[in-house]
Parts: C-alpha cells; sequence; structure tokens
C-alpha cells in the first residue's frame, strides 16, 4: 500500500494546482491519475480565465456577473471566493511561464465573452487550456510532485458510519493499468477528486473519451450527496460531426451567427437584443436549437458562425487554432467560409457538493474543478469561468487537505443543510441500486484507517476478478443507449414524458450492467476493464441528471422545461441535492447562499 | 522502422509478417463474424462503403497474441472518419480487447500517435479518406510495444523531463499582482514551440534517436528551445539552458533530416528550432573567447 498525505485523484487543471498548493504546505503528494497529466482534457479549453485584473474591473463586477449569469443558483461566498482568488491566481501562471497572449505594453491581452460587463477573459491563442494544463505541469515536474500515471482509481476507501457526515475518507483504491494490478493508496491528510467532466453521459459532446464522472459517481456512492446535476451546459458552437469545441473568443472576438435564411437570427428574431451573440451560451444554444427545430436551420441541423469579416490577421494572431479544428475535423476553411455549429454537452455546472474550501460532507474527502459543485455557477457557467474555478479551487482544496487554516466556509454541506426533503416525486421506475452496491469499506466495525483501504481493496479486487473471469454482455452497447437516451431526452430542452423515459432506459441500462462482461482476458493495459467500470459510473451520473431534471418544475438557466417555463423563485431558490443513501437516492434541498461579504444579491429578471 | 516487442524476440522480415498477416486475417475473419453484434451488421449492409484496418495485435500474457500478428477488420466507411473512429467502431463492435490510447479526439491530449501506413500520424486528426486502403495501423516504431497499438512513453518523458522544463527566473515583479512584461514579437517567436503536445511522433520518426537512446530528441529540445527564446528568463537562464542542450547527446546530434518536422501534427518547425539552438548555442560559446 502507498501512503501519501495527500492523495490527489486527476491531473487535470484542478488536480495539478492542488498538488502544487499542497507541496506548497509542506505535504507529501501523489497525483494519481488514469491518464498521464498532459493528456487531460483542461487542455482543450481554448477560450480563456476570466480575472479582474485591469483598472475598471474590480472582483465585486466579475462576482455580479457570475451571479447573474448562474440565475441566481449559485452560492454568493463560493462566487465571491472564485472572483477574488482568481486575480492571483492568473498572476501565478503568469509567474510560471505560462505564455499568455500580449498586449502592445507587454501585458497579458484579456477579451470580451459572453455574460460578462468586462472585457475581462484573460487567453492564450485560442488554446488558453493547453497552456494553463502544461504550464502547471512543469511546475509539478519541477517540485517533484509524484505522479502515478495511469493508475485509474475506481473506488474510496471511507468508512461505513450511517451518516455521511460521520464517515471519514482514508485514501482510494486504484487499478495500475499496466500491470494490472489492485493498489490501496492511504491519505493521512485527504483525498481530493479533480476528476473532471462527465460528458460521455451525452452522445454529442465536447468532451474526452475519460470525461465519465468517476469522481461524482465515486463520492455520491461513498455518501457525498451531488449538487444541481440537472444543470448541464450545452455550448452554442460545436462542430456537427464530431462535438469539437469552437470557442466562444469566436464571437468574443464579433464573430456573427447566421440562420439558414441568412438571418443575423440572435437579434433579428429577437433572443438576445442586446449582447446577441455574446448573450449567456444557455441562451444561445436555445436560441440555435429553435432556429433549427423552425425549419431555419442548415441541413435541419446546424446554424453558421462567420468570422471572415475579421480578416486573416485577426484570426491568426487570436484564434488561429480556431482555423486548424474547423480544417481537421469539419473539412471547413474558416477564413473563406462559414463554420457549420451546434449546441453540444460542454460542461456540467452540478457535481460533488463542496463548500468553498473544497471540502465534502465526508471528513478528509474534497473535490475541486468540473467534479465539483461550490457551487460558482449555478443553473449555468459563464465562459471563461472554468479555469479560474480549477485554479481558485484546486489551491483551496490542496491547501485545506495540507492542514491549513482557511478559515470557516460559510457555504453549508452535508445532508444537515438540508431545509426540505422531496417525497412528492413520481419516478416510472425506482432509481438507484439493484442489488447490495454500497462502496463503503465496511460495516462500521473497520475504523483503522490502513484496515479501511486494506478492506476497500480486497472488495475492489473481488469485483473486478468477477467481471474479468464471467461471461456476459459487453459494456459497450449499454453506453450506447445511454448516451442515446440522455440525447433524446435530457438535452437542452426537456419535457417530463422525456425525462421518464430517460429514467426507463437509465434503470434498463443498470439491469443490464449486472451482466456485463470484459472478454479481454488480459491483465496488462486491459482498456476493456476501464470502460467497463467507467459505463457503471456513467449510470449513476445519468441518474442523478434525470432525478434532478424531473424534480425541478422551472426553466432555470440551462434547465429549460417545456410544462414549466418561468424561473420560480418562490419555490425554485434552492439547490437539487441528491444522496445516495445505502442505494436508495434521497432527494432533498439546501437554500442558495446568496449573502455576500458586502451585500446580499436580489435575483433579477436575467436578460442580455 | 521496427516496432519492437519486449524480451528481444527476433525482428521479423517483411515477409513473415506478411504471411502472417494473411493467416490472422483469415482467423480474424471467422472472430469477427461470430462475435460481431446485430448493430455492427446492420450498419456494415447499410454502408455504402467498407474499408479494412490491418491492425497490430499483441499482448505478453494472451495465447495467441504473444506472438506479434495482423488482424483484419472491416469496417463501415462514413464521411469524415479518421482512423481513430474506425478503431474505436473495430472495438465495440468486433473486438473489445483492440487496445489503444485515445482521449480527446481533437488533436491535443496527443494519446493516438500511432504509426499508419508507414508513417507517424495521431489517429484522431488522420482521414481515412486521404489514406491508401487497406490502412495499416501499427505502434510507434522504435518505442517498446506494452500491448497492441500501446507502447511504453516513459523513456519519452524522460528526455523531456531532462531538460529542466520548467520556467525560471530570478526576477519577478515585486507586485503580487504585477505580471511580467513580454512583447509580442517574443511571444510569437516561442507561440510555434509551445504546441507540443508530447504525443511523441517525431522521437519515434527519428533515425538519430533510434540508434542513440541517450539523445534528448526532438521534443525535448523544442522544449528548451520553448524557455531558451522566452526573454521573460533572463540571460544568465539562457546560458544555463544552452549548457544542457549542448551536451553530448544533445542539439550536435542532430542530423537534420527533417523526418520529426514531417511528422509533427502540431506543425512545429523542430528541426528549424534544434538548427537555432546550435546557433545560440556556438554564439554563446563565442563570447567566452
Amino acid at each position: 500500500m502507498h501512503e501519501h498525505d495527500v492523495v490527489v485523484v486527476g491531473a487535470g487543471g484542478a488536480g495539478l494546482r492542488a498538488a502544487i498548493a499542497a507541496q506548497e504546505e509542506g505535504a507529501d503528494v501523489a497525483m494519481v491519475t488514469k491518464l498521464h497529466p498532459v493528456r487531460s482534457h483542461t487542455g482543450a479549453a481554448e477560450g480563456g480565465i476570466n480575472a479582474a485584473l485591469r483598472d475598471g474591473d474590480d472582483w465585486e463586477l466579475h462576482a455580479y456577473d457570475t451571479m447573474k449569469g448562474s440565475d441566481y443558483l449559485g452560492d454568493a461566498p463560493a462566487i465571491e471566493t472564485l472572483a477574488q482568488d482568481a486575480p492571483e491566481e492568473v498572476i501565478q501562471l503568469e509567474h510560471w511561464g505560462m505564455p499568455f497572449s500580449r498586449e502592445d505594453d507587454g501585458r497579458v491581452s484579456q477579451r470580451p465573452f459572453g455574460g460578462l460587463s468586462f472585457p475581462r477573459t484573460t487567453y492564450a491563442g485560442a488554446e488558453t487550456g493547453h497552456h494553463l494544463l502544461h504550464t502547471m505541469y512543469e511546475q509539478v515536474v519541477k517540485r517533484g510532485i509524484q505522479v502515478y500515471d495511469e493508475f485509474y482509481v475506481s473506488q474510496l476507501a471511507v468508512t461505513d458510519h450511517d451518516e455521511p457526515e460521520e464517515r471519514e475518507c482514508h485514501g482510494v483504491v486504484a487499478y495500475d493499468i499496466k500491470s494490472g494490478e489492485v493498489v490501496g493508496f492511504r491519505a493521512t491528510g485527504g483525498v481530493i477528486l479533480a476528476t473532471g467532466g462527465d460528458g460521455q453521459v451525452f452522445e454529442h459532446t465536447t468532451n474526452a473519451v475519460a470525461n465519465t464522472g468517476d469522481g461524482p459517481a465515486m463520492a455520491y456512492r461513498a455518501g457525498a450527496p451531488v449538487e444541481d446535476m440537472e444543470f448541464v451546459q450545452f455550448h452554442p458552437t460545436t462542430l456537427p460531426s464530431t462535438g469539437v469545441l469552437i470557442s466562444e473568443g469566436v464571437r468574443g472576438e464579433g464573430g456573427i451567427l447566421y440562420n439558414g435564411e441568412g438571418e443575423r437570427f440572435m437579434f433579428e428574431r429577437g433572443y438576445a437584443n442586446n449582447a446577441g451573440e455574446l448573450a449567456s451560451r444557455d441562451v444561445v444554444s436555445r436560441a440555435e436549437l429553435t432556429e433549427i427545430n423552425e425549419g431555419r436551420g442548415i441541413d435541419e441541423e446546424y446554424v453558421e458562425l462567420d468570422m471572415r469579416h475579421l480578416g486573416e490577421e485577426r484570426i491568426t494572431d487570436r484564434l488561429e487554432n480556431i482555423i486548424h479544428l474547423a480544417e481537421d475535423f469539419e473539412g471547413v476553411d474558416p477564413l473563406n467560409e462559414p463554420m457549420p455549429v451546434k449546441p453540444g454537452q460542454h460542461y456540467h455546472m452540478g457535481g460533488i457538493e463542496t463548500d468553498e474550501n473544497g471540502e465534502t460532507c465526508v471528513d478528509g474527502l474534497y473535490a475541486a474543478g468540473e467534479c465539483a459543485c461550490a457551487s460558482v455557477h449555478g443553473s449555468n457557467r459563464l465562459g471563461g469561468n472554468a479555469l479560474p474555478e480549477l485554479i481558485v479551487f484546486g489551491a483551496r482544496a490542496g491547501r485545506h487537505a495540507a492542514d491549513t487554516d482557511l478559515g470557516t466556509a460559510e457555504v453549508p454541506v452535508g445532508p444537515s443543510a438540508r431545509s426540505e426533503t422531496e417525497d412528492g416525486l413520481e419516478t416510472p421506475v425506482n432509481p438507484g441500486a439493484l442489488g447490495v452496491d454500497d462502496d463503503v469499506a465496511a460495516d462500521g466495525a473497520l475504523v483503522e484507517p490502513s484496515e479501511v483501504v486494506e478492506h476497500a481493496v480486497e472488495t475492489e479486487r473481488t469485483r473486478i476478478e468477477g467481471m474479468l473471469e464471467r461471461d456476459g454482455i459487453n459494456h459497450a452497447e449499454i453506453r450506447e443507449d445511454l448516451q442515446r437516451a440522455m440525447t433524446e431526452y435530457v438535452n437542452v430542452f426537456r419535457t417530463e414524458e422525456g425525462l421518464k423515459k430517460a429514467l426507463e432506459t437509465i434503470r434498463e441500462c443498470r439491469e443490464r450492467y449486472q451482466d456485463v462482461a470484459v472478454s479481454d482476458p488480459s491483465r496488462t493495459f486491459n482498456t476493456d476493464l476501464i470502460h467497463t467500470i467507467e459505463t457503471g459510473n456513467l449510470i449513476d451520473v445519468a441518474e442523478t441528471i434525470t432525478l434532478g431534471a424531473l424534480a425541478r418544475t422551472e426553466f432555470r438557466g440551462a434547465h429549460w422545461r417545456k410544462e414549466h417555463q418561468e424561473r420560480k423563485d418562490e419555490s425554485w431558490l434552492k439547490h437539487t441535492m441528491i444522496a445516495w443513501n445505502g442505494g436508495t437516492p434521497e432527494l432533498y434541498y439546501k437554500p442558495v447562499v446568496l449573502e455576500g461579504e458586502n451585500k446580499e444579491y436580489e435575483p433579477k429578471v436575467r436578460s442580455y | 522502422m521496427s516496432t519492437q516487442i519486449p524480451q528481444e524476440t527476433e525482428t521479423e522480415t517483411e515477409t513473415d509478417v506478411e504471411q502472417e498477416s494473411s493467416q490472422a486475417r483469415r482467423v480474424s475473419a471467422e472472430r469477427t463474424r461470430a462475435g460481431m453484434d446485430q448493430r455492427a451488421e446492420d450498419e456494415l449492409s447499410d454502408a455504402d462503403e467498407t474499408v479494412e484496418l490491418k491492425v497490430f495485435r499483441y499482448d505478453p500474457e494472451v495465447e495467441g497474441k504473444k506472438e506479434p500478428r495482423f488482424d483484419s477488420f472491416e469496417v463501415p466507411f462514413t464521411k469524415g472518419m479518421t482512423v481513430l473512429d474506425a478503431l474505436i467502431f473495430a472495438r465495440d463492435h468486433f473486438d473489445s480487447s483492440l487496445t489503444f490510447r485515445h482521449s480527446c479526439r481533437q488533436a491535443i491530449c496527443g494519446s493516438d500517435a500511432l504509426f499508419v501506413n508507414g508513417s507517424q500520424r495521431l489517429g484522431c486528426k488522420t482521414q481515412m479518406a486521404d489514406l491508401e486502403w487497406p490502412v495499416r495501423v501499427e505502434p510507434l516504431p522504435h518505442a517498446e510495444v506494452v500491448k497492441d497499438l500501446v507502447v511504453d512513453m516513459e523513456h519519452f518523458y524522460d528526455q523531456m523531463e531532462s531538460v529542466e522544463p520548467y520556467f525560471q527566473t530570478e526576477e519577478l515583479p515585486s507586485g503580487e499582482l504585477d505580471e511580467q512584461r513580454q512583447d509580442r514579437a517574443n511571444r510569437e517567436e516561442i507561440k510555434m514551440s509551445t504546441r507540443c503536445i508530447w504525443c511523441g511522433a517525431c522521437m519515434s520518426s527519428c533515425n538519430v534517436a533510434a540508434g542513440d537512446n541517450e539523445y534528448l530528441g526532438p521534443a525535448a529540445i523544442n522544449k528548451a528551445y520553448r524557455f531558451a527564446m522566452d526573454d521573460r528568463e533572463g540571460e544568465d537562464m539562457t546560458e544555463h539552458r544552452l549548457n544542457i542542450i549542448e551536451q553530448e547527446h544533445g542539439v550536435w546530434r542532430c542530423q537534420t533530416q527533417f523526418s520529426c518536422t514531417e511528422v509533427c501534427p502540431k506543425d512545429i518547425p523542430l528541426t528549424e528550432h534544434i538548427q537555432e539552438l546550435k546557433r545560440e548555442a556556438v554564439k554563446s560559446n563565442l563570447k567566452f573567447w
């Protein structure tokens, strides 16, 4: 068994930042990742990092924009932390050598982004994430932080107290992909989940194949509730054939959206009379799909994004990567023709419930980045707010796990924060476990930390052996059916009937998953096994998204319901929480914290 | 170019591989029919066109795969299909043990550098339509094969990490929120070098690296270039960096064959960067005469 003070799971932006921060506080840190750090999907982020760096801007404006963008479902203490910490984090990256784009005076460049009242999106071409990822991995190399690459963490080692708030996380279980060994990692200080997105729940996504929601699924089954899972961001400009992202930076620099009739529909059809193409992402995605559904799309599938008028020089200077992406993945030369675009799953606002220090209600378990929900994005994330989230909350989680006092958190976590329980939700099938499927380590008798980890290792070894040895069905079919149902019914537009159908399909997938088997018998680099375990995680994540979507009978941010066309603050200004509850999922709610440092945020009509 | 199997098995001759390959194809065709799911059958019969993939297979511990062989997969061709798409189809519908690294599908994670029809390419960025069919897919040459198309990247990572691949300066601005200034021209100068995605295609294509295991290789030298040319680091550090790349197995080993530049999926002018470092090293050495 490996032993470290802090074990970070995942090595994208949040994980790397957490590891560096914990190490700076003197902790012995290990990073455990199923990829190699530079393969992480943070590298695909294009647009930039929001931070109030310049005269005329300040953190309060950034916080206000973020709260408005969240449609008042973000928690003020988390949002204000993001806005306050982002500037020093961005400058820290610059001091680590990140190659930001520059102004004539040599300072880092910033550009306008959707939903922002000031051009505060700091960028490095249209490949900001790539540079952020590599810059931080360089720092990890410099510091000699130990990285276990191609180790797949498949279970948390958590005690089995009845109440999640009494549980303790003592480590993780990982599968060494190259050797096939199941190994334990004991974490004396804390485990930080930084596993990124879960876009593979959907068919058309900008997310990597590796974005399978491992963190949220493991934390959920170990007792940490998941929050606001129904809020999934669909990015308005993805390439139709692959889902490859075309950065919001294109619209930030002046790119224009046209429908099949050549109309600049964001204005001409009245979707966003002030901001037009730079309205918030949920607004633009719905506008595009409305155009397509009403017959004004192109090939009944997409609209067009035109940036030719920006001129080759400006495009090459600020958006060069877009030229390559459009050419390589859609066969379109955007210097000479518009790019076809349609909405695609992009980011999950919901995730593992944490406070603004990255801590969950399970002692010793942290989460940061996309897999977490602090919550800063509420029901809709603004462009340029994901990268600051990674570094701000990654750093805080890292420091906290290394025993640094960050003060008492103001965002409450755990079932004791509940304000009401959802007991009227009618589902066509039961959600949750089919058999006894609780991931926690023992029956309460195990308290010695290393025993908890050892027990988890044994349980996981048995489970994996079982999947390798038995005959059964291949996971790929199950995954495909799950993705199709989610894309058909839990997409941008949602109906009660569709959501119920999705729950039925998810249940069927879960039943079939009982008989899943890995046909590759090898212990060497068995990706069949990895993908099979991932598919199990996707099922749990998909179910929580759909349950949340069915429960929330209003229209807020990215969550649109056909039968409920208004934001209902009297009844729905609250977070949707789902706890695994030993395999019988429980829905409850907790209040949104609108009380900030200097002011109380007042929910207003959100228009752009 | 040779594919390296552990345990020092003798390199097979082309004919051996070909014979084995045709044999393997029959075996795999039978296995394929037996194991094919209904959906794959539907998709195959709906497809106007199919394309044959010949994929290198090897697993050190599975009977029948201990000796390297080629398997054939007939996949439905669709417009815009990449080599990675074709491999995923083959894996998900015919043989779930088919093993290859991949993640982002958009040429930024650098996981899927492969040897396709005899040259190093990213699977996700290579259109099937642009290749001669059947399409032959092998692991990167000059790296030890772990299984199927997966090679051991440790040596590549070691070389990358040996050049102090991190920003170093003694002169940060005093204010916490003060950035270092960098002029646009200097940012432009290092721009291409910062695009490296660590895929390893260049190292695999390099004859010098194949013959000298200690050679830093194009990617690591490019990484050194990225910092040596960055004005923010300061002159002393540039000096230090030039010392690193001037070592015995450094820049002077490069024979300017341009194979790395040709295969780089991010169009980084690797050979030029190596040449420029040679010039810088000479200039810097002259200073002390």
